[in-house]
């Protein structure tokens, strides 16, 4: 196959990546849009593989059969509250690969740059390597808090800003020694401690972060999976891996961008850490009065009178599973004519559009899925409102107590409605770690339990 | 213990302390309940109700008394007359009912001669855990509902607006005075019947309530804050009182229906209708005082009775709940049953008076032979306390000079030229090729991925994961490489890459059949 089929192979890759991306932008488009990606995937792979590579070919078929098998096993055998662990796992696997390929590309004995064009390539192998390890050591904790292998509480340690500046100037430190070094033929050891010190970084970065602020992480690992890509293109002056990794890395970014507004923080705040352990004191330690429990019962029967019914699902849905049973709650009050809505806060669950996912894998129809900016005007008309195990979204205190950490984030205004049931295992707090003064609103129910139980019993209620 | 319901003998008073439903539910408590025969008569639950409930049913009004360890009632126990309430309770007895003991003080005394326990029903403390016994409020709800419901009756045509063949009709306008209880449920039930209503409150607080009963409340340009204690009004300022008949005047004028419902604890009410506003008030105009018994907001009313002047009818009656006997004496059950409930711990039918209960201890007028009211006031409010005034005092902090707007993108754009200058200044063609794909590229994703839906973002996140695995490229191009182990590496980083192709698409698929209609 001739350069030029290969260029143009890429570029036809480049612009199908760039639909799969579009196409996403909708649900009846999305699936039309993942088929582009994988067709771009196809086309990218096989005019490398047949233009490309010369040699070794039962290696490289082995690697895919086999990388392939796990793949799909993964995809197909993990449970879709365990989505954010798999996405967070996935990303560390790019980030291994971006190290990998730049160690395989700085010790090709086949490069022969010189001068600047030297010291360009070993700078974007440098960085590549960089973003790769951070992204991979990042994705591991990522992985390792989602799935409750390590704390959701975020590490703190002493003087941990000045910890990461200390790492990141031994990095551009050792970047100078290894250009040098290369030059001269040598290198391999700075780039290898830069390594090290990179891993370190990613560890210490996610380690440092809450677990409510884990849409953040997991999109911004997102992002420098992209960014990594991209300097791997840099480094193979490979325009495709470039463009790729660019739409994967401001994607990733603009997330990331989406989801800090939507907890009205800055990015610079959460990537620093330390959300939920420090003030939080003014409202925890009041007596606020006297929350109002209600039975299973009551609340079918409240449901069953009521014409507008909003259903503000949170982490504890997912953690409950409550996703299939609140689905039939939904089909079955729909039936009896009352309008079932739901009202998604962009930051609800652990990781951007969880709770989508979940209703859609309940089969909720989308079209009666809301974002919070289409309803919360609409909370002053509706009968019951459900809150099912979440907290801070749907905090008063975010409007009306200027001293709460989560002061000023938009929350979903479930207090303006006639009724809110609140289901909850306990009157623990949410992970800001600030008390909720909704649950001791005057029209706030509680319904205290496993989520999945208590709407068990609501369902045989109706 | 024995519970004894007695028929109410106050002058048309329709309740009754416990329907069947709830002498049931006390039952289960472990009482026993007995009921005089025709309680519930006038709020149309007949004997046999009673008995279905498990209620014994006692003719003899004498017999009831002496044998219950725990009379229920609605209205304080009468003294004298051939029925002498009174007269009939003896030592040891609990006595749970309405009494004003503010306003009935030698009655107290009598009771605690007596040694009869008694609880009054309105001195219940207004906090948030009593309010599912608070009784004044659940009485309050109907007396609203049930003032819209007289007013309607005397009031000569439609509460709402409509446009017929035979002409417009415009909407009643209603005012209501007073936004407690009372004057909620009568701006609901107003609105409900298609007027225009309107609402004036010294509490600024419950202007939120009155809007979420979709009232307009009117606002007096006038800075005084109304909130008493425990929720209620307390006594205004000259000034304001001033500022505030002016409002009242200039609405008498506009609107068709007042609805009064100003009240301060222990004190008469407050006149705020006068005789010349009602002069003023169109004709076939309707002024309903809920402060009838407690001597009227409005100067003209009589209580008990419905009169005419000015062309206005004014309804001075006293017993609106009793005019909804029925639902009237559930709500009132309800609120007596949860009192017991708090009351009798075990469930084993015993009553404890336990003093140290904030509510109880509120509640409890007489204990033995001694007169325990007025309790330590409980303070509460329902507006929150007002935060240190310190911090009011303290100056504001200078504002920190901000620099003008366009500063920060000028700044961000000017490091981003000169970056870009050095940049091109010192890279060779290849790189800065490349370098142009490589932003160009970063402006296609931001401008594509703003218009993703956020339903989407989980899909989205985990299709550019896969397609980030275009990494792949990268190993293919080494894995011809003559090294043996760079060989190896690329192999690797294949087999982890295909991992994520795979997955990544497939988890994408699964995940987007799910999204359907």
């Amino acid at each position: 196959m001739s350069e030029g089929i290969v260029t143009v192979s890429y570029i036809g890759a480049t612009v199908l990546f760039i639909l799969a991306l579009g196409g996403l932008s909708h649900p009846e488009t999305a699936r039309r849009g993942n088929l582009y990606g994988m067709i771009g995937m196809s086309i990218a792979m096989l005019a490398t593989i047949f233009g490309v590579v010369t040699g070794n070919y039962a290696l490289l078929i082995g690697a895919l059969v086999i990388g392939g098998a796990i793949g799909f096993t993964l995809a197909l055998r993990v449970q879709m509250t365990q989505m954010p662990e798999l996405v967070a796992i996935l990303h560390s696997l790019v980030g291994l690969a971006a190290v990998l390929v730049g160690f395989a590309s700085f010790l090709d004995p086949e490069s022969h740059f010189i001068g600047v064009e030297l010291t360009i390539h070993d700078i974007e192998i440098y960085i590549g390597v960089l973003i790769g390890a951070v992204t991979f050591s990042g994705s591991v904790i990522a992985f390792g808090k989602l799935s409750g292998k390590i704390g959701g509480k975020p590490l703190t340690l002493p003087a941990r800003h000045w910890l990461n500046l200390i790492l990141v100037l031994a990095m551009i430190w050792f970047g100078v020694e290894f250009v040098q070094g290369s030059a001269a033929g040598e290198g391999l050891t700075p780039l290898l401690i830069m390594t090290a010190i990179a891993l370190l970084l990613g560890i210490h970065m996610v380690m440092a972060i809450g677990g409510g602020d884990m849409h953040v992480v997991v999109s911004m690992l997102n992002s420098y999976s992209g960014w990594a890509a991209s300097a791997t293109g840099f480094m193979l002056s490979n325009d495709l891996l470039i463009v790729t990794g660019a739409l994967v890395g401001s994607s990733g970014a603009i997330l990331s961008y989406i989801m800090c507004r939507a907890m009205n923080r800055k990015f610079i705040a959460v990537i620093a850490g330390g959300f939920g352990t420090s003030g939080g004191t003014t409202v925890g330690a009041e007596d606020q009065g006297e929350v109002v429990p209600i039975s299973a019962a009551e609340t079918a029967e409240l449901l069953v009178n009521a014409k507008e019914v909003m259903i503000v699902p949170g982490y504890g849905m997912a953690v409950a599973q409550a996703q299939h049973i609140v689905n039939e709650i939904t089909r079955c009050l729909r039936d009896k004519g009352v309008n079932v809505r739901f009202g998604i806060h962009p930051v609800a669950g652990r990781m951007p559009g969880h709770m989508n996912v979940l209703l859609a894998e309940a089969r909720v129809p989308y079209d009666i899925v809301f974002e919070m900016d289409e309803i919360n005007d609409d909370f002053p008309k509706i009968d019951v409102s459900i809150v099912i195990g979440a907290n801070d979204i749907v905090n008063p205190s975010a409007q009306t107590d200027p001293d709460s950490p989560i002061a000023g984030m938009p929350v979903l205004e479930v207090w303006k409605g006639d009724t809110t049931i609140v289901l909850k295992r306990s009157m623990a707090t949410g992970y800001a770690g600030v008390q909720n003064p909704l649950f001791f609103k005057e029209n706030t129910r509680m319904l205290f339990g496993d989520a999945r139980e208590s709407l068990d019993e609501v369902l045989k209620g109706l | 213990m024995r519970i004894g319901i007695p028929k109410e003998i106050f002058e048309e008073e329709r309740r009754v302390a416990a329907t069947p439903e709830v002498a049931a539910k006390l039952r289960d408590l472990g009482f026993d309940v007995a009921v005089e025969s025709g309680a519930g008569a006038a709020a149309s639950f007949d004997d046999e109700a009673y008995r279905g409930a498990g209620v014994e049913v006692i003719g003899d009004a004498a017999t009831l008394w002496s044998d219950s360890d725990i009379i229920l009632k609605v209205r304080a126990p009468l003294d004298g007359g051939p029925q002498d309430e009174i007269g009939r309770l003896r030592d040891g007895q609990v006595l749970v009912s309405f009494l004003w003991p503010a306003q009935n003080p030698e009655l107290l005394d009598k009771l605690a001669a007596k040694g009869v326990t008694t609880l009054a029903m309105d001195s219940i403390p207004r906090i948030s855990r009593a309010q599912k016994m608070d009784a004044l409020s659940s009485m309050a709800n109907i007396a609203g509902y049930r003032a819209v419901v007289e007013a309607a009756q005397h009031f000569g045509r439609f509460f709402t607006g409509q446009i017929t063949a035979a002409g417009k009709i415009p909407p009643a306008k209603v005012l209501v005075i007073g936004a407690g209880v009372a004057g909620l449920a009568a701006i609901g039930a107003a609105k409900g019947m298609g007027a225009i209503v309107r609402a004036f409150d010294t509490r600024p607080e419950v202007k939120e309530q009155v809007e979420s009963m979709d009232g307009e409340f009117l606002l007096l340009d006038f800075e005084e804050e109304g909130s008493g204690t425990g929720g209620y009004a307390k006594v205004m300022s000259e000034e304001f009182i001033k500022a505030e008949m002016e409002l009242f005047a200039q609405q008498a004028e506009e609107v068709d229906i007042i609805i009064t419902t100003a009240l301060i604890p222990g004190k008469p009410a407050p006149k705020l209708i006068t005789a010349e506003m009602v002069k003023s008030m169109k004709a076939g105009s309707v002024v309903v005082d809920l402060a009838a018994e407690q001597g009227g907001n409005c100067e003209l009313t009589q209580p008990h009775k419905v009169v005419e002047q000015h062309g206005v009818t004014l309804i001075g009656y006293t017993d609106l709940p009793s005019r909804l006997a029925a639902q009237s004496s559930q709500l009132y059950g309800t609120n007596l049953r949860h009192l017991l409930t708090d009351m009798c711990p075990e469930k084993d039918g015993q009553l404890v008076v336990d003093m140290d209960d904030e509510v109880i201890r509120g509640a409890t007028v007489v204990k033995g032979n001694e007169i325990t009211w007025p309790p330590p006031a409980p303070k509460l409010s329902a507006a929150p306390p007002k935060p240190a005034e310190q911090k009011a005092a303290e100056p504001p902090p200078a504002p920190k000079p901000r620099a003008p707007a366009w500063v920060g993108p000028a700044v961000t754009f000017g490091v981003g030229a000169l970056a870009l200058l050095g940049l091109g200044s010192v890279a060779p063609p290849s790189f800065m090729a490349h370098f142009t794909v490589f932003v160009l590229a970063c402006f296609v994703g931001y401008m594509v991925i703003w218009n993703v839906t956020p339903a989407l973002h989980t899909p989205l996140m985990s299709v550019t994961n896969a397609i980030s695995s275009i990494i792949i490229i990268g190993a293919l191009l080494q894995i011809s490489s003559g090294e043996t182990w760079i060989m190896w590496i690329a192999t690797l980083t294949v087999l982890i890459t295909s991992i994520n192709i795979f997955g990544g698409f497939a988890v994408t698929r699964r995940m987007l059949q799910m999204f359907q209609k």
